[in-house]
């Protein structure tokens, strides 16, 4: 690990002016930037670190029924937290199927939604990344990429984004706030994430000393509570990252669908709102031909970055089973196993 | 620059100056104090090894930057037994076999206590495994562990049972 200077500011306006200097970023648990830092692939000067900033660690129901939620709120605090999990149940879902206990014990809201792919090119210094040194080439690109990208990527990049947690959000609309030198700013989750093009070394719309401070869920997200779930297909049933997610949240009345939020995980360097199928699934009843229909539209733009065409047809049907379980209600109690497809009521069973 | 830390290891205030700020919590406690039960083994987060319990949560410590944990308050394997009375989830251990060549031991020991104040999991097996899933163990000793788990929370409940009672 290259040496770094440690700071520890008193308040968000001092981290901001530390932490927008050169070579400056932000330690917050650092479970994804230790590691990073460990292996090389984060090579940063100084480390501001924010957790001993007050007031950034709590939930609280807003006035209008929003919920903001502080960017240092653990993982777990928040997946646990009774009255989150009961109004955001897929949410919580997501948090509990990411990671192990104990990254989710350190790991914050503002460091999940800035974790940094799980490319194995990328991790790996002796190989070409366009995202850890621009302009170097790509590696993945005719390498082993089973697991990359089939939406949004591009010659220069078919990594993914990792993150369970912001499939959800980005399905109920999450605003990011943000605090920079110019002071405070909102941006929606789906416009923090940047596709790759010809940058993929920019990985979001955060400019040097940014801040994220909270993430907000608009009053409408609590309507989805009754038929919320997130769905994650991997390669081990616990502790291991999405092959393809999904989260899919209805609003039932009368029998049919008033309003569908989708979202797709693992497959783009963003999480992936589905709005085209959501427009499917408006004001129809809730039938496996017409989830089918949304599936094929949420994918119609998909196509393979490399030996990944399963990726595509596995989304489909990750999407219509999470629609399928979405509409037959929120469990009263999360499974066993979070987020798993093979879980079952009557007891799971790991592979 | 040198970086000035206190921490409460095992219940007792240790202050340290850190001359490298990279010094993680693992690295800390088993090379400044000797607590090697807490073990090293990928370094990077994915085996559990190295857990330990900071202000009540499990965590993997070689995650952990020490300099940004002044005033934490720690327990490590060292600090769990009373004397020579083992901790009911060690015993539990020994009596279900819960390991063979005990290296991931101390992690597994110290995730399972954190597990346990943290109630998810119950007396489910299935619960138990899952939230256990941090905790890797080469020799495969995941039965007498998760059976070891199950005894040591069935004799929390009832403690806890005869203290309500």
């Amino acid at each position: 690990m290259k040496q770094f200077d440690y700071v520890r500011p008193a308040t968000v306006a001092e981290a901001i002016a530390a932490a927008a200097q050169p070579g400056a970023t932000y330690l917050a648990a650092g479970t994804n930037l230790l590691d990073l830092m460990k292996g090389n692939i984060s090579r940063p000067d100084r480390l501001v670190d924010v957790t001993h900033l007050d007031g950034l660690d709590g939930i609280e129901t807003l006035a209008d029924g929003s919920v903001r939620i502080g960017a240092l709120v653990s993982n777990a605090d928040l997946a646990h937290d009774a009255g989150f999990a009961k109004a955001y149940p897929a949410v919580a879902e997501a948090l509990l199927s990411g990671a192990s206990a104990q990254l989710r014990n350190a790991a914050t809201v503002g460091g999940n939604l800035l974790q940094r792919t799980r490319c194995a090119y990328f991790y790996d210094t002796a190989s070409r990344c366009n995202k850890r040194e621009a302009g170097s080439g790509c590696d993945a690109r005719d390498g082993e990429n089973r697991t990359h990208a089939v939406l949004g990527w591009s010659e220069n990049c078919i990594a993914t984004n990792p993150s369970d947690f912001c499939v959800p959000l980005v399905a109920l609309d999450a605003i990011v706030e943000i605090e920079g030198r110019n002071g405070r700013r909102e941006i929606t989750l789906d416009e923090l994430h940047r596709l790759p093009g010809n940058t993929p070394e920019r990985e979001s719309a955060l400019e040097p000393g940014d801040l994220i401070v909270a993430v907000r869920l608009p009053p409408a997200a609590r309507g989805f509570a009754a038929h919320a779930r997130y769905l994650k297909v991997r390669e081990r049933t616990s502790y291991a990252f999405a092959i393809v997610s999904a989260a899919a949240a209805l609003r039932i009345e009368n029998g049919k669908v008033a309003e569908a939020r989708l979202a797709l995980g693992g497959v783009a360097a963003k999480p992936w709102r589905a709005r085209a199928a959501e427009d499917v699934l408006r004001g129809v009843a809730p039938t496996a031909g017409v989830f089918q229909e949304a599936a094929w539209r949420a994918l119609t733009d998909a196509k393979p970055s490399g030996d990944n065409a399963y990726k595509i047809e596995l989304a489909r049907r990750i999407v219509v089973r999470a629609l399928i379980l979405a509409a037959a209600g929120t469990p009263a109690r999360i499974a066993a196993l979070p987020a798993s497809p093979f879980a079952s009521t009557s007891g799971a069973i790991h592979a | 620059m040198n970086h000035s830390i206190s921490l409460t290891v095992n219940g007792t205030r240790r202050d340290f100056v850190l001359d490298d700020p990279r010094v993680t919590l693992l690295d800390l406690l088993r090379e400044r104090l000797h607590l090697t039960g807490t073990k090293k083994g990928c370094d990077r987060g994915q085996c559990g090894a190295c857990t330990i319990l900071v202000d009540g949560k499990r965590i993997n410590s070689c995650l952990a930057l020490a300099v940004s944990h002044d005033g934490a308050d720690i327990l490590t394997i060292e600090g769990v037994a009373r004397g020579d009375q083992l901790h009911p989830v060690q015993a539990a251990f020994i009596a279900h076999d819960g390991f063979q060549c005990g290296f991931c031991t101390p992690g597994q020991i110290m995730s399972a206590i954190g597990m346990m104040q943290e109630a998810q999991a119950g007396n489910d097996p299935e619960r138990i495994r899952e939230c256990m899933s941090g905790n890797l163990c080469r020799c495969g000793a995941y039965a007498g562990i998760v059976d070891a788990v199950l005894e040591a929370q069935a004799g929390a409940d009832e403690s806890n049972q005869r203290r309500s009672a």
